[in-house]
């Protein structure tokens, strides 16, 4: 892919030669850059303080200050409203990483390291599917859940995200067995070994990296999930929390502390592997440079 | 025979994957068109064929080309335009490397980690209109620093609210165009900027002549992801706007259509119109990057 393979550089910038220029140059850009990380800051600040304040502080001569008096009312409020969508947001996000990253290794190994006549044809007819609005599956999706009796809830909601993830994850999982060396795949072949002790003893044992990057991507995308969440599940005790989230929010009487502090808590996993993993965060992304 | 033992276990252990997508994307794009040339206009299921019945509706529907067009166009342009300048920019200032560059990206990509509905809550803050004491966010800090003036409606403004609701897309998306943009200026070989320096051309020269042309297929890229973003923007002005009309785009219209007015037809032509719209923008990239990689 250009845009993937362009992106692959990220070098650091040590190796390359740093043009020392006058301090006068370099004041702007600094002030520049930091000016920047300010600004994008600024929403994460205004929620901490604000989930922290007492209700009576959240009035227009506090909005901007930080709390006199710390309190934790408005985490506790956010946690009894979100803790049963919490639950079901791990239930669903856990099996369907599991099961997406585990299918798109094998189908990216095939697709990079056991080509079939037509293979790059299937590779195109998958990554058409990462583009789709998925509007434009939505209504028959639900009604064929409802044909087939689909069992409801979570459960749909595994099946979507891990066939809408095929595409993405084989995309990651193909760009990065391509950098294997098809030496090795032919050493393992004059083995006589076969397609899957060629996967189990030579791929799969160097693949933890890309396992990393499809595992971040897919948790991220599915926890992060409001569409597919709102069409097809009705049941308001199996909403996943991006959906009970917007739904607390919306409602006029919660207050700007605990909106704040739910706004925070249903962040909290991917904020909290963004700053673990944000390496690999990074890397998804530019494989994902084919994805939005 | 002995090839087809070579490749057959390969597209054996896919072809799960080609009827998962062959089913689950192509044909249900194809029931999904049958739906909105039916006459399902209720809650029960009903396939009818009535024609492009549902389309001229659309065509239409006041709501449909004074509002939702509308505004996407205006949010798409202000959003594209935006993200681009910010995301180039950081590139561009962090390109020569700076101390704590690893701090910095690390700053301005985080947002792509924060859904738009916990995002979003916090940018109703921000942006909210309310005047006096239900003030907050912007307007609160404007008045507190005497900038009355600038205090405004936002995202419920008459004519402009879509470009302040652009603002919460460029401040998630900008980080991601900005690593793009990096990645570009950092494939230029420094070999080329060397020689260009030796011929005697000054910085500024250098990357006009040198550094940006290398930079198009990352715009392409860029412009081609962002569109499509913006095209079926769907949870960030649901969490922001609601359902009013003021804040509407196509894919809320047709979350509206199916969930309250349970018109399935018309929800499901706007859906297919997206579809169209987001094939023309990708189907040529996509086909463009499969071949130019096939011919490396």
């Amino acid at each position: 892919m250009s845009a993937a393979s362009a992106a692959r550089p990220l070098a650091s910038p040590g190796r390359r030669r740093l043009h020392r220029r006058h301090a006068s140059a370099l004041v702007p850009k600094y002030l520049g850059l930091l000016l920047l990380a300010v600004i994008v800051l600024m929403p994460v600040y205004i929620l901490v303080v604000t989930s922290f304040k007492g209700v009576a502080e959240t009035d227009v001569s506090h909005a901007w200050s930080i709390p006199h008096a710390w309190t934790l009312d408005g985490w506790r409020a956010a946690w009894d409203a979100l803790s049963p969508n919490l639950k079901n947001s791990v239930e669903l996000v856990i099996p369907a990483t599991l099961i997406s990253t585990v299918l798109g290794s094998l189908n990216g190994f095939v697709l990079s390291k056991w080509r079939f006549p037509g293979s790059d044809l299937v590779f195109t007819f998958f990554l058409f599917g990462m583009f789709i609005p998925y509007q434009a599956i939505m209504i028959p999706l639900t009604q064929l859940f409802g044909d087939v009796h689909f069992p409801e809830g979570i459960p749909r909601l595994v099946f979507a995200h891990v066939v809408y993830g095929i595409p993405i994850t084989a995309l990651i999982f193909r760009n990065y067995y391509a950098t294997i060396p098809n030496d090795l795949m032919e050493a393992a072949r004059m083995d006589r070994a076969g397609m899957f002790r060629s996967y189990w003893s030579v791929v799969l044992p160097i693949s933890m990296p890309a396992f990393v990057v499809a595992a971040i991507w897919q948790f991220t995308s599915i926890w992060n999930d409001f569409l597919f969440a709102v069409f097809i599940v009705t049941d308001p005790t199996k909403w996943p929390v991006t959906v009970a989230l917007n739904n607390t929010a919306g409602s006029m009487v919660t207050t700007y502390n605990v909106q704040m502090a739910a706004a925070l808590l249903a962040s909290l996993p991917t904020l909290v592997v963004y700053i673990l993993l944000g390496r690999y965060f990074m890397r998804g992304l530019m494989a994902g440079a084919l994805k939005g | 025979m002995r090839r087809v033992r070579r490749w057959g276990p390969g597209l054996l252990l896919v072809s799960p994957s080609i009827v998962l997508i062959a089913i689950f994307v192509y044909g249900l794009i194809g029931w999904n068109v049958k739906v909105s040339l039916s006459n399902w206009r209720q809650a029960q299921p009903s396939y009818h064929y009535q024609g492009l019945q549902a389309y001229r509706d659309l065509n239409s529907d006041p709501v449909w080309w004074s509002f939702d067009v509308k505004h996407l166009v205006l949010f798409t342009v202000v959003f594209i335009v935006g993200t681009l300048i910010v995301g180039w920019s950081l590139a561009f200032l962090l390109d020569k490397g700076v101390r704590g560059e690893g701090f910095f990206r690390a700053v301005y990509l985080f947002p792509m980690a924060v859904s738009f509905i916990a995002s979003g809550i916090v940018w109703r803050w921000l942006m909210n209109p309310a005047p006096g004491d239900r003030e907050t966010g912007l307007n609160a800090i404007f008045d507190k620093l005497g900038l009355h003036v600038l205090a405004n409606q936002w995202y419920l403004g008459q004519n402009w609210g879509m470009a302040a609701m652009a603002m919460p897309a460029i401040w998630a998306l900008s980080g991601y165009v900005m690593a793009l943009f990096l990645a570009g200026f950092r494939g230029v070989p420094e070999e080329l900027r060397e020689a260009a320096r030796m011929d005697g051309a000054s910085e500024l020269r250098v990357y006009r002549h040198v550094v940006f042309p290398h930079l198009r297929p990352v715009t392409l890229a860029a412009l081609i992801i962002l569109g499509h973003i913006s095209i079926k923007v769907f949870d960030l002005i649901v969490a922001i706007g609601g359902k009013q009309v003021i804040t509407q785009v196509p894919a809320v219209y047709m979350w509206i259509n199916i969930y309250d007015a349970r018109d399935y037809a018309k929800g499901a032509a706007i859906a297919t119109l997206l579809l169209v719209v987001i094939s023309v923008l990708v189907v040529p990239y996509l086909v463009f990057t499969v071949r130019s990689e096939r011919r490396v």
